[in-house]
């Protein structure tokens, strides 16, 4: 049984007095991709922001390749190499495509992804690159902000509900990417709204409901009925 | 017939119940000064009643409004000048040009606030200081003042007050005793009011206060030209107390704005103990230090830093959320009643 | 007439000096949204530090500044890190009140230490040499060399800015500080170099005023007030701007102070609050991007 790569213990998370998180619990092996679905405000992107360290769990431990990281800063994180694609792509607006770029890669962690495959891999990226990010469009930013986030080769991609806003056939094109990325060997989590995409990409599934996970198996194996109950709570 | 719930609003609670008590007999005890304290107490407690004012209307400008002026100098300086002015070259009595001090500097506050209010935030706060720079700047010009060097109140003006220097000295520690009062009283009229309540609104969250139909821009103004209203008034006690004036002293940042922020700060911003806790404080740490000037003032900037950081409520906010406390009933609280529905008739089946 | 072209040209001097108080404001509030009220009094400091490594080593003004500059570079980090970072959120009120108890600690610290007399730094003769342009109009050699340097230093932070590792982490920091982070920023050592950046500025601007006129503890607010009011004049945002606030505000105080010396400063402060009234938001406001 490989070490996961990452594991989250029993996390308790709170904005203010409002808990968010109740004893959630995920592996993630290397290399693997893994989805997590839910309603609005079941706590998705509060795990991710609890992972990546813009928040720190009030209960339960995280731990990255051995090392525990949840009181650790976010930019030490990033180095650690654990790279995210936030909600709603926040690229920089003052700066262009390619500056985004170049600032996804300043912590300068080694391996395979730097300017000129990441221009490979998104040519439409190469024809824009010094115009600023704002005038992209959504698809082309989210590959951006995608591409942003690859540039600091991380082993671990946290993508924050990466279609939202987008058209289907948009969504399609991207997903379509993600093989490519995951061929080097990283480790994946989608977080989605949209099930049909996450269940498609995904070896493995977690479902939030107001906290809590409430479904946790293979893409495969799950029923319809048994995400529905998890989803809803019905 | 049944019982159904109506919600009232109350203000007062123990705590206040007692500190309006307190204050109560304070004002009287205060009032009696003249019979129970000498010279020196009586000046003493008559400059802690103007840092009370000033401070107390700072705080209303920056700690309800949101309005942050390192300005308000102009104010004070403004009403001085015009209480000096009106005394000697129009013939008025003292007391009235104190009370003429206060409507002009609000129309004065005005044209000046229809221009600063261009201004946001930090950038704002240093355009009241361009404003109390152009009136000292103004002042050192007007040579029937004195120019730069300032000027004097004439011994007759001040004999024409009072028949003796005790009934004078009497009389501007009641007049400063009145004035401060009324200042604090208005402000807490204006706190108890959907006005005040707008304020706090402001204060806690701009934004959804604006959602809620508040006029935040008309306010913050009708808030700036009502404070420059006291600090005028106060100013023009201030300078009729120390019987000089010069542009440099009436228009002093260290005097009218360093302390009055520190003394704000220290006591507690956003709340109306906190002006008159902290001024006690200054005053004390005063007398106890003597007076070090430029070390003096180095403690008190470094304190406020300190409080700044690890307790920004301020000391009277510490002891207010610690103990629940209030001293004055400014607290809305929503108290459930019950009462009888339909309300019962006079006569008729029961 | 050649008068008024002497005195033109002498404001539009200045203002190069008022530019380089304005650069570090601006800089400041640009990257991380803070005001320092502190900023002039600070520009004093820079002086006082000037006269003691002149004193200490016993050489020249403009020499110093390879001492003055990263001695203040490194007391803006470290204000930066160890005060005024916990200062920065929502709240307005902290950063302005810290920053102004600061502001009155440096004067009276500086009062206690150094006293109320009125200081110079002597440059020596170039202090006083002057050449002349044409007939009648003459240019003092000092005001030129601190004017070029002006726009050296306001040009090398336009390059900085957009042209460097640095300043990219400085845009993108201001823009989102939470994704900044994600990128592997960490703000607070990002605000402490904008903050040392800004203060090097400063030493510069510092030395310049000492060597120009006279200094004591209690000149910073004024320098502050000069600084601001030039971002305000140019409009906020723009580097270039700044300079043109300054040299509109300097060309403002020596017409004012050529027709009655009294209103040198008040003039300043006039043409200040008429763009303030007439165009708020200054000659040239960068388009927000």
């Amino acid at each position: 049984m490989p070490e996961p790569l990452l594991r989250i213990d029993g996390i308790d998370a709170f904005y203010g007095d409002f808990q968010a998180l109740f004893g959630v619990s995920l592996t993630i092996a290397p290399g693997q991709v893994v989805a997590v679905i839910g309603a609005n405000g079941a706590g998705k992107s509060t795990l991710l922001r609890c992972i990546s360290g813009l928040m720190h769990p009030r209960q339960g431990g995280i731990s990255f390749d051995g090392e525990p990281i949840g009181a650790m800063r976010a930019h030490a994180i990033v180095r650690r190499g654990i790279a995210m694609v936030p909600e709603g792509r926040r690229l920089f607006p003052s700066l262009s495509v390619e500056e985004n770029l170049l600032i996804g890669g300043q912590s300068k962690r080694p391996g395979p992804w730097n300017l000129a495959r990441i221009y490979e891999l998104f040519p439409v990226l190469a024809e824009r690159r010094h115009q600023p990010a704002p005038t992209l469009s959504g698809g082309q930013q989210q590959m951006a902000a995608i591409a942003r986030a690859l540039m600091s080769n991380p082993r671990l991609l946290l993508c924050d509900e990466i279609s939202l806003g987008l058209a289907p056939i948009i969504v399609r094109d991207i997903y379509a990417q993600l093989p490519t990325i995951v061929a080097e060997g990283q480790s994946l989590i989608i977080v989605e709204q949209d099930i049909v995409q996450a269940l498609k990409a995904a070896a493995h599934v977690y479902c939030l409901q107001e906290g809590r996970i409430a479904l946790d198996g293979e893409a495969g194996s799950l029923t319809r009925e048994a995400i529905s109950a998890a989803y809803f709570g019905v | 017939m049944t019982k159904v719930d109506f919600v009232k609003v109350e203000h007062a609670t123990r705590s206040s119940r007692v500190g309006v008590v307190i204050i109560s007999l304070g004002l009287v005890v205060l009032a009696a000064a003249p019979y129970w304290g000498d010279r020196e107490t009586l000046r003493l407690l008559a400059e802690l009643f103007t840092y009370v004012a000033l401070a107390s209307l700072w705080n209303l400008l920056a700690g309800y409004a949101g309005l942050v002026s390192v300005g308000q100098q102009a104010y004070v300086g403004l009403g001085g000048y015009l209480v000096f002015a009106l005394a000697m070259l129009a013939g008025l009595h003292p007391i009235v040009a104190i009370l003429i001090a206060g409507p002009v500097s609000a129309l004065v506050a005005v044209p000046v606030a229809m221009l600063i209010f261009r201004l946001r935030g930090a950038y704002f706060a240093i355009g009241t200081w361009v404003v109390a720079e152009v009136f000292r700047l103004i002042a050192s010009q007007i040579s029937v003042m004195g120019g730069g060097s300032g000027t004097s109140l004439p011994a007759e003006i001040i004999i024409a007050m009072a028949p003796s220097r005790t009934s004078r000295e009497h009389e501007i520690y009641w007049l400063a005793l009145a004035l401060t009062a009324v200042v604090l009283g208005a402000i807490v009229a204006l706190l108890r009011s959907r006005h005040g309540l707008a304020l706090t609104a402001i204060r806690d969250n701009e934004v959804a206060a604006q959602s809620n139909g508040v006029d935040v821009i008309r306010l913050k103004f009708v808030v700036y030209v009502l404070t420059a209203f006291g600090t005028g008034l106060i100013g023009g006690l201030i300078f009729l107390m120390k019987l000089r004036i010069s542009p440099d002293t009436a228009f002093s940042v260290n005097d009218w704005t360093a302390f009055v922020i520190f003394i704000t700060v220290i006591g507690g911003i956003g709340r109306i103990e906190g002006p008159i806790i902290g001024s006690v404080i200054f005053f004390v740490m005063r007398q106890t230090l003597a007076d070090l000037g430029s070390i003096y003032l180095l403690i008190m900037g470094g304190i406020a830093i300190a409080v700044m950081l690890f307790a920004p409520q301020g000391l009277w906010g510490l002891i207010a959320e610690r103990l629940g406390w209030q001293a004055l009933p400014l607290q809305r609280r929503l108290v459930m009643h019950k009462t009888d529905w339909p309300a019962p008739l006079k006569s008729g089946p029961s | 007439m050649t008068l008024w072209i002497n005195v033109i040209i002498q404001g539009v001097l200045i203002g190069g000096l008022y530019a380089m108080f304005a650069a570090g404001l601006s800089l400041i509030f640009g990257v991380m949204r803070l005001v320092n009220i502190a900023h002039g009094d600070l520009i004093v400091l820079a002086a006082y530090v000037a006269l003691m490594v002149v004193q200490g080593f016993g050489i020249d003004p403009l020499t110093s500044l390879l001492l003055v500059v990263p001695i203040m570079a490194l007391i803006g980090y470290a204000l930066q890190r160890g005060l005024l970072n916990f200062t920065l959120g929502e709240d307005l009120l902290p950063p302005l009140l810290v920053t102004f108890g600061l502001s009155i600690i440096i004067q009276n610290g500086l009062l206690e230490f150094f006293t109320a007399d009125s200081r110079k730094l002597n440059a020596g003769p170039i202090e006083v040499q002057t050449f002349q342009v044409i007939h009648g109009v003459w240019i003092g050699l000092l005001p030129l060399i601190q004017f070029i340097v002006a726009i050296a230093v306001i040009w090398g932070l336009q390059v900085l800015f957009y042209k460097t590792a640095l300043g990219r982490a400085f845009r993108a920091t201001s823009d989102d500080q939470s994704v900044a982070q994600l990128m592997g920023l960490d703000t607070r050592h990002v605000f402490g170099m904008a903050m040392a950046l800004s203060l090097a500025v400063i030493a510069i601007a510092g030395v310049f005023l000492a060597v120009r006129a006279n200094f004591d503890p209690s000149i910073g607010p004024a320098r502050l007030i000069f600084g601001f009011e030039a971002v305000i004049i140019g409009g906020l945002g723009s580097m270039w701007g700044t300079l043109i606030g300054g040299i509109v505000l300097g060309v403002s105080q020596a017409i004012g102070a050529q027709l009655n010396p009294g209103w040198q400063v008040l003039a300043g402060h006039v043409v200040f609050l008429a763009i303030l009234a007439f165009r708020p938001q200054g000659l040239f406001p960068k388009v927000s991007g």
